[in-house]
């Protein structure tokens, strides 16, 4: 059998390798995510809720099942089959952002207001991975109603940045991220409303997929603003990601905005390498604002990808410098409307007053935290009568822009390649008394989500102070086979120099 | 001033306004649509389920849940539209109408706002034989919000309230008039009118009593000739058609009193108290409710289909004003016969099939008005029922026929029809038990009618001073002495006879 240790930092494809072999058990590799997050969680605290019973009931059914479809193949003529892809979750644990309702398992979203909310229905997404027999380990951290860029808004402390306990993880998905780059699982799930998968993917180290609006449903996904958000998975190599979305991508009746179409063959388009695409370098991802490193990092990988065969073109976004303030009205008008249920009526947290509206406002005002409370009173301010026209309205105009631009761009490029962040991954606490300053983190990734489109962040180096750099590939709709296939070229190209085989040492070593 | 006056005015229980004065009424009109499940979700919309059993997370507005668009309440919407000569919206969306409310899951409702399902239709009303044509602004689709029950009368004061979300979620369109209402009796004939629509086209049950049906009703007064609209009131919690007619009357004089004493009428909402008799103060404009509408973005816009549109176009049945003039030419019925009998389908459907059968459609017009729809009455039962007994239609045509033969005479036949719908047997074989056959032999009458001529000597005086009503008041005896089993007509012929025509002495 394999070193245990080392297991904790395999792929999905590896593991599911070992465990179709025989080599491990489904119930060893739950175990050992169990007491590597024993171990090191109380360093990170990426989860909220750990599920031991639940993850070990389902381990033991992928063993069952592992074993019937052992027993089929070889009693089977062909002396080997191929193992299906549809079997590459089964056994594999996992760690859910708690913005994903799970039934009969505590769904926080990261507020005290949910703080003791038992949801009776799983996420789409969750009853799918189920489905696939992946295990799922617990609940992680985030941003509370999964806002801010930090996880430093939970109501339930601080996620920290497993290559450096000092500094954030990035947010919102900030657990889902800390979780996989410190073993705690094999992959999670994050929701990414303007960067709250990529941006702690690229500040963890790992692969992060925001997919298309509207492919992968959701059903069960606690809304922060309905019509950016997107589920998307965190993975330690891109082929990993394209068989998590595969997993849980396609039409749901359950949600309307979820697309009528098939998911391509995404994990097949991976290996194709990048000859012959073109790379669409916009000016204004590289501008002002824009650590040196990073930028060296991501140009440098552009040049590797050029050697692979890829064509570099010039593209322009002349309206990208309107995504903050447009996400920034957007985002928010839709998250005061989506969090006004929670009045403390019927479920989470009831703070009770002399009448109905004082009950109303005191559970809001003790169950929300400041982050929270700022953007209900940006959102309401924005939608309320009179300013409608002039700030929701004019938004969604400009939002059309920014959309035209990339379609624009698609028509030369095949993608366009951009930083994910501005900056490494900045201190606990640096940034928390200065709200655009964090909000302008996500300058590179939140267009993405006003256009609908797919994009990925992969690792593409390190700092100088050795800190995760990601590198952000933007497709038009529905070509996350082509962002994730020039992801793979990165991950090739520059992996073996200058990511493989480093592990943050609180993951290897403990605390 | 005093912008309210203290004392409730006066109001004449007639149909009138007060002097000089023109009403300005719109109406708001929510109708709950009959689909088997919600508008969203797919729980069930049955009435009257114990608290809380129709329920799911989508209609609980539960965290991560999602909305669904029922397609059969799109059709019903598109129906109604249809119906009241609306535009059909080739593109229409849904919207955000936010608000907090302990009976609202999700702190908001999802409406129609700027691009709502159908528009600028009308409806055509026959008041006093003249035709009226009332605007209509928009038809457009929400959900409806879960039932509170407080401990007390209202929310404010009672210790606790309890929420019943099982209505919440179930489809509703609301139908907006202009301001074309001129008297309070319009606004009652309309709602009416559009109820009867509602029932052809098969959409809604309508039960005011039930909620089925809710109406609020806006209305100013101005001076006629005067095209400026007055400062409008809405009225609320009107629960009856009575209600609508009554609470408008009484907004009417209640704000001609204020105008004629140099007041201000306040803009604001007004509800009924059907006990009082008078509309009181709900609450002030000034605290107007800023609903941030926006569009719904878990809801992709409706993009209608034009053929599907004109598919329910022309499978929409015929509607009741069309019926209504079918009958008075196709039957010659006279036009109150036409309104009543065109009111109700099922009622409107038991006429035709009863004519169908009946060679004489005044004479079923009246039974069907006068003995069926009193039957329905004193049981209580709604007309809808007389679709799922056809075998009344026999009962009915049977009785008419006895009737018409002289085997029985029209009193008794209103005690068979009553007995047959009762207990289901044929109206021959309750004749022929309780042996109530009209008695047709002449030797029989003649006995009775000299009896009466003998016990009556006044009458036969004064018939014979010249007074031909005396007749009646004789035939009238015979038939008591018959037990109502004399054929009326026979002993009128044998009374002639026997005392010769009246005025001439003997």
């Amino acid at each position: 059998m394999s070193d245990l240790r080392e297991l904790l930092f395999a792929s999905i494809e590896e593991l599911s390798a070992l465990l179709w072999q025989g080599e491990i058990t489904a119930r060893e590799l739950a175990e050992a995510h169990l007491r590597q997050i024993e171990r090191v969680d109380p360093a990170i605290h990426a989860y909220l809720t750990v599920v031991a019973d639940r993850a070990l009931e389902q381990a033991a059914e992928a063993d069952r099942k592992l074993a019937d479809h052992r027993k089929a193949a070889s009693t089977g003529r062909a002396s080997s089959p191929p193992q299906p892809a549809e079997l590459s979750l089964l056994g594999i644990p996992w760690a859910c952002k708690d913005v994903l309702c799970t039934r009969g398992v505590r769904t926080t979203c990261g507020s005290r207001i949910l703080e003791h909310f038992v949801p009776p229905y799983s996420a789409t997404v969750v009853e799918r991975l189920d489905g696939a027999g992946a295990v799922m380990l617990g609940k992680v951290n985030m941003d509370e109603f999964a806002m801010g860029s930090s996880t430093e808004n939970s109501a339930f402390g601080v996620t920290r940045n497993p290559w450096d306990l000092e500094r954030v993880p990035g947010g919102s998905s900030g657990g889902s991220a800390a979780a996989v780059a410190a073993g705690e699982a094999v992959f999670s799930l994050g929701s990414d409303t303007g960067g709250s998968v990529r941006l702690p993917a690229a500040y963890c180290g790992t692969v992060g997929l925001k997919p298309t609006y509207g492919t992968v449903s959701r059903y069960g996904l606690i809304a922060f603003a309905s019509s950016l958000d997107q589920v998307g998975p965190l993975t330690r190599t891109v082929r990993d990601a394209a068989l998590v979305f595969q997993a849980i991508a396609g039409h749901d009746p359950l949600d309307s905005t979820s697309a009528p179409r098939p998911v391509g063959p995404v994990l097949e388009e991976v290996e194709k390498g990048v000859r012959g695409l073109k790379l669409g370098l916009a000016p204004e991802y590289f501008g002002e604002g824009l650590s040196p490193a990073i930028r060296e990092a991501v140009l440098s990988a552009v040049r590797r990808l050029e050697r692979e065969g890829a064509e570099v073109v010039e593209a322009h976004m002349p309206h990208l410098d309107y995504a903050l303030p447009v996400y920034y009205l957007i985002a928010p008008s839709e998250a005061s409307s989506n969090l006004a249920r929670y009045d403390g009526v019927r479920y989470g947290l009831r703070t009770p007053g002399e009448d109905i509206i004082a009950q109303f406002s005191r559970t809001r005002r003790d169950g929300f935290g400041p982050e929270v409370k700022r953007r209900i009173m940006l959102g309401t301010y924005a939608l309320s009568a009179g300013y409608y026209e002039a700030f929701y309205l004019k938004a969604q105009k400009v939002r059309t822009l920014i959309r035209r631009d990339f379609e624009e761009a698609f028509r030369s490029a095949d993608v366009l390649v951009t930083p994910v962040s501005p900056t490494v991954p900045f201190r606990l606490g640096e940034k928390v008394e200065d709200p655009l300053q964090m909000y302008l983190t996500d300058i590179y990734t939140l267009s993405v989500n006003l256009a609908g489109l797919p994009g990925v962040s992969v690792p593409c180096g390190f700092s100088p102070e050795t800190l995760p750099i990601g590198l952000q590939v933007i497709g038009p709709a529905f070509s996350e086979g082509r962002v994730l296939r020039v992801a793979r070229a990165v991950e090739r190209t520059v992996g073996a120099e200058l990511t493989s085989g480093r592990r943050p040492a609180v993951a290897v070593n403990g605390r | 001033m005093s912008e309210r006056t203290g004392r409730e005015p006066k109001v004449p229980s007639q149909q009138q306004l007060p002097a000089g004065w023109e009403a300005v009424i719109g109406l708001e009109i929510h109708v709950e649509l009959l689909t088997r499940s919600k508008v969203f979700c797919g729980c069930s919309t049955e009435f009257g389920a114990p608290p809380n059993t129709h329920v799911c997370p989508v209609c609980l507005g539960l965290p991560g849940s999602l909305p669904v668009l029922n397609e059969k309440a799109v059709e019903y919407a598109t129906r109604a539209g249809l119906a009241l000569h609306c535009e059909i919206a080739p593109y229409a969306k849904f919207d955000r109408k936010n608000y907090f409310y302990p009976d609202l899951p999700k702190a908001y409702q999802i409406s129609q706002y700027d691009l709502p399902l159908c528009k600028n239709g009308y409806l055509e009303l026959r008041v006093g034989g003249k035709v009226r044509r009332i605007g209509i602004t928009r038809v457009h689709m929400e959900e409806e919000t879960g039932k509170l029950v407080h401990s007390t009368a209202t929310i404010v004061g009672s210790q606790y309230s309890l929420v019943d979300y099982n209505r919440s979620g179930v489809p509703l369109i609301e139908i907006v008039t202009q301001p074309d209402l001129r008297t309070p009796e319009e606004a009652r004939l309309f709602l009416e009118e559009l109820r009867s629509i509602m029932l052809y086209l098969g959409i809604s049950d309508v039960k005011m009593e039930e909620g089925s049906l809710r109406c609020d009703a806006n209305i100013s007064l101005r001076r006629p000739g005067e095209t400026r609209l007055g400062t409008k009131t809405e009225v609320k919690n009107l629960n009856t058609f009575r209600a609508v007619e009554r609470a408008l009357r009484h907004e009417a004089f209640r704000q001609a009193a204020i105008l004629e004493e140099g007041g201000r009428v306040l803009q604001e909402t007004r509800g009924w108290d059907d006990a009082t008799g008078a509309t009181v103060p709900m609450r002030t404009k000034e605290t107007v409710q800023d609903y941030r509408y926006f569009p719904e973005p878990d809801i992709p816009p409706l993009v209608l289909d034009r053929a599907w549109v004109e598919q329910i176009r022309k499978a929409l049945p015929e509607l009741p004003a069309a019926r209504r003039q079918r009958f008075e030419t196709q039957f010659s019925l006279p036009a109150y016969d036409a309104d009543v009998l065109c009111q109700h389908p099922a009622v409107a459907d038991f006429f035709e099939k009863a004519a169908a059968r009946f060679p004489d459609a005044k004479t079923v017009s009246n039974w069907v008005m006068g003995e069926i729809l009193r039957l329905l009455k004193a049981t209580g039962e709604e007309p809808a029922v007389l679709g799922a007994h056809p075998e009344w239609v026999d009962h009915l045509v049977g009785v008419l026929e006895l009737v018409q033969a002289g085997k029985i005479n029209a009193a008794a036949g209103k005690e068979v029809l009553e007995e047959s719908v009762r207990t289901g047997r044929a109206p021959e074989e309750i004749v022929r038990a309780r042996g109530l056959e009209q008695v047709g032999d002449e030797a029989k009458l003649r006995e009775w009618v000299k009896q009466a001529i003998g016990t009556n000597p006044d009458a036969v005086a004064s018939y014979r001073a010249g007074k031909a009503q005396a007749a009646g008041f004789l035939v009238g005896q015979v038939m008591k002495l018959s037990r109502g089993k004399a054929n009326p007509k026979v002993v009128g012929e044998l009374v002639q006879r026997e005392l010769g025509p009246p005025g001439q002495g003997s």
